[in-house]
């Protein structure tokens, strides 16, 4: 029992699970039942996808010890490329493949520039966020194209399941969640990506190619970002230029309330899901609850900072249960 | 020369301009326990980087069983059978036991191109097995490296060195930060070693542990070895005198 105990506290993502229970109970009482009901829910699960792969990514990364404040300019570049690819007549499975190759390469230099350099990737990420959001205004001329009208909306955006509950998307979410937890806790490259940002020194010296695990990670990134920002874009049908700014924080707050350490080594795939949703809900959740809106920021901020709080003394506190032996 | 399984032939390295090592040449024993000492700077350290593939050396050979090898990398070190043990630790605290001992070397179920899913159950038992060879209890392989003490980190190290039947192990410093129970325990390890057949190369600025568990003295300054004794054969005075 104490051990059982003692185990649960130690995982990253409970504080964040907790809060996540806790408060969809109070927004289902403060919204007379509105919120858990089935328009609403589906509203949500529509949104989750594109904020959640960001989060994945970037959870992922963070664990190997790096930062990625690029992700919301590759989440605004990667559809632009592909837009302004299909309007010069690329049928669209070359342009995704074209976009994610775009996404790639970011991924790459970002990870590159940090590593061979020496240099935190803060700045090489900053910078990046910089040029990302510049080429997709560049490339798209200032005017976003016109998405052709056989986009392959079945496979990415339309509902499905029971009471068409689900939007496609949602699937794909669910199905690169389940995979990158995965290979987070049951391969030997989650194994090395933990190391990784663990203890870079005790893991370059056990043999670990740390390189070309946090270059890995970082196309990773780029790559699940660049891809959410196509199915945000197919969902509202035109490539604007200005999405997913300031998702790069939302990404990192999302991360950190799911547990993950901002000193890597620490967290999980499922802890970035539960805070991309506890934030979401947080978004619906004080409207419904008829409170203005403009609150929305104060409580992720809240939130991120009471989270971390939390976590560092439940943590403290497994720690201090002795175990025998 | 015959029994020597490891031989470095006048090894030379330089870091930016400070000549650290200057020409050495020793050969370690098969089964020996030799005691590395010296000062700060004194090269003991770089010759142990380029024996476990942190460094390279500038100059010079390195003969493994008689035979000439290139060591450019931890993983070719770990390969030849040379597993190095740092007086940083070489552990990941944020991970578990059984984690830690296969870092890098993970039982997988099936791999393509060297990544695949792990076997959690051999690394499960194999790490209980493993603990309890080096004669350290503790509760079990899922319990995180960063609640354990220095002195059990030290052993889980060893433990893991002694699962990969390493030949060869270095330990860097193992005493460093310890309390006196656990440097006595740490050197029980290196003494243990002789029994297993592990050639021991023990590193300590410390005279009484390296004269404690070891059968061989090398003393180094100023990137030059200066005394090179069988312990009977010696006193800490005489070593204190060439430092």
């Amino acid at each position: 029992m104490k051990r059982l105990f003692k185990t649960y506290l130690e995982k990253p993502e409970l504080a964040g699970l907790i809060l996540l229970v806790l408060l969809v109970v109070i927004f289902e009482i403060r919204s007379d039942g509105v919120f858990l009901n089935q328009d609403n829910l589906r509203g949500i699960l529509g949104i989750l996808p594109e904020t959640g792969l960001v989060a994945i990514g970037v959870t992922i990364l963070m664990i190997s010890g790096e930062f990625d404040l690029s992700v919301g300019s590759v989440f605004a570049l990667m559809p632009m490329s592909m837009a302004v690819l299909m309007v010069e007549g690329v049928p669209f499975p070359l342009a995704l493949l074209a976009g994610l190759v775009v996404c790639a390469v970011i991924g790459f230099i970002n990870g590159y520039v940090t590593i061979w350099f020496e240099i935190p990737s803060f700045i090489t990420t900053l910078g990046m966020l910089f040029i990302a959001r510049s080429l997709t205004i560049v490339v798209s001329g200032g005017f976003p194209p016109l998405l052709p009208v056989d986009l392959p909306n079945w496979l990415f955006t339309s509902f499905v399941g029971p009471g068409h509950m689900f939007r496609m998307s949602f699937l794909w979410f669910v199905g690169i969640a389940v995979l990158t937890s995965l290979m987070l806790s049951r391969t030997n490259f989650g194994n090395w990506v933990k190391a990784t940002g663990g203890f870079h020194p005790a893991a370059a010296s056990m043999g670990i190619p740390t390189a070309r695990v946090k270059l890995a990670c970082f196309m990773l990134c780029s790559m699940l970002s660049g891809f959410a920002g196509m199915l945000q874009v197919l969902r509202l049908g035109s490539p604007l230029p200005s999405i997913g700014e300031g998702l790069e924080l939302q990404a990192v707050a999302s991360a950190v309330i799911g547990g993950v350490s901002l000193a890597g080594g620490i967290g999980t795939v499922a802890g970035g899901i539960i805070g991309t949703i506890l934030i979401r809900i947080i978004d619906n959740g004080l409207v419904l609850s008829a409170v203005d809106a403009n609150w929305f920021k104060f409580a992720i901020g809240f939130l991120t900072i009471f989270a971390v709080v939390a976590n560092a003394w439940m943590r403290k506190r497994a720690k201090a249960i002795k175990m025998e032996g | 020369m015959d029994d020597a399984i490891i031989s470095v032939r006048n090894l030379h390295k330089w870091y930016s301009g400070v000549h650290a090592l200057k020409g050495v040449s020793l050969n370690f024993k098969r089964g020996e326990a030799l005691g590395l000492i010296g000062d700060n700077g004194a090269g003991k350290s770089t010759l142990i980087n380029i024996l476990s593939g942190v460094h390279t050396a500038d100059e010079g050979e390195i003969l493994v069983d008689g035979k000439p090898v290139r060591i450019a990398r931890p993983r070719d070190a770990m390969n030849l059978g040379i597993e190095t043990i740092y007086q940083y630790n070489s552990m990941v605290p944020t991970m578990s036991i059984a984690r830690n001992l296969f870092i890098g070397r993970e039982p997988t179920r099936f791999s393509v191109f060297g990544v695949g899913i792990l076997d959690q159950k051999k690394m499960g038992s194999e790490s209980i097995k493993a603990i309890a060879n080096v004669d350290l209890h503790l509760r079990s392989p899922d319990a995180l490296v960063g609640e354990l003490s220095g002195g059990q980190r030290q052993g889980v190290a060893i433990a893991r060195a002694m699962h990969f039947k390493s030949k060869v192990m270095i330990l860097d410093e193992p005493t460093n930060h310890l309390s006196v129970k656990e440097t006595q325990k740490v050197i029980g390890f290196v003494r243990g070693l002789k029994e297993q057949g592990v050639t021991g190369v023990f590193i300590s600025h410390n005279m009484h542990h390296v004269f404690d568990c070891c059968d061989r003295v090398v003393a180094m300054a100023r990137g030059e070895i200066v005394l090179d004794k069988r312990i009977e054969e010696t006193s800490i005075d005489e070593v204190h005198n060439v430092l």
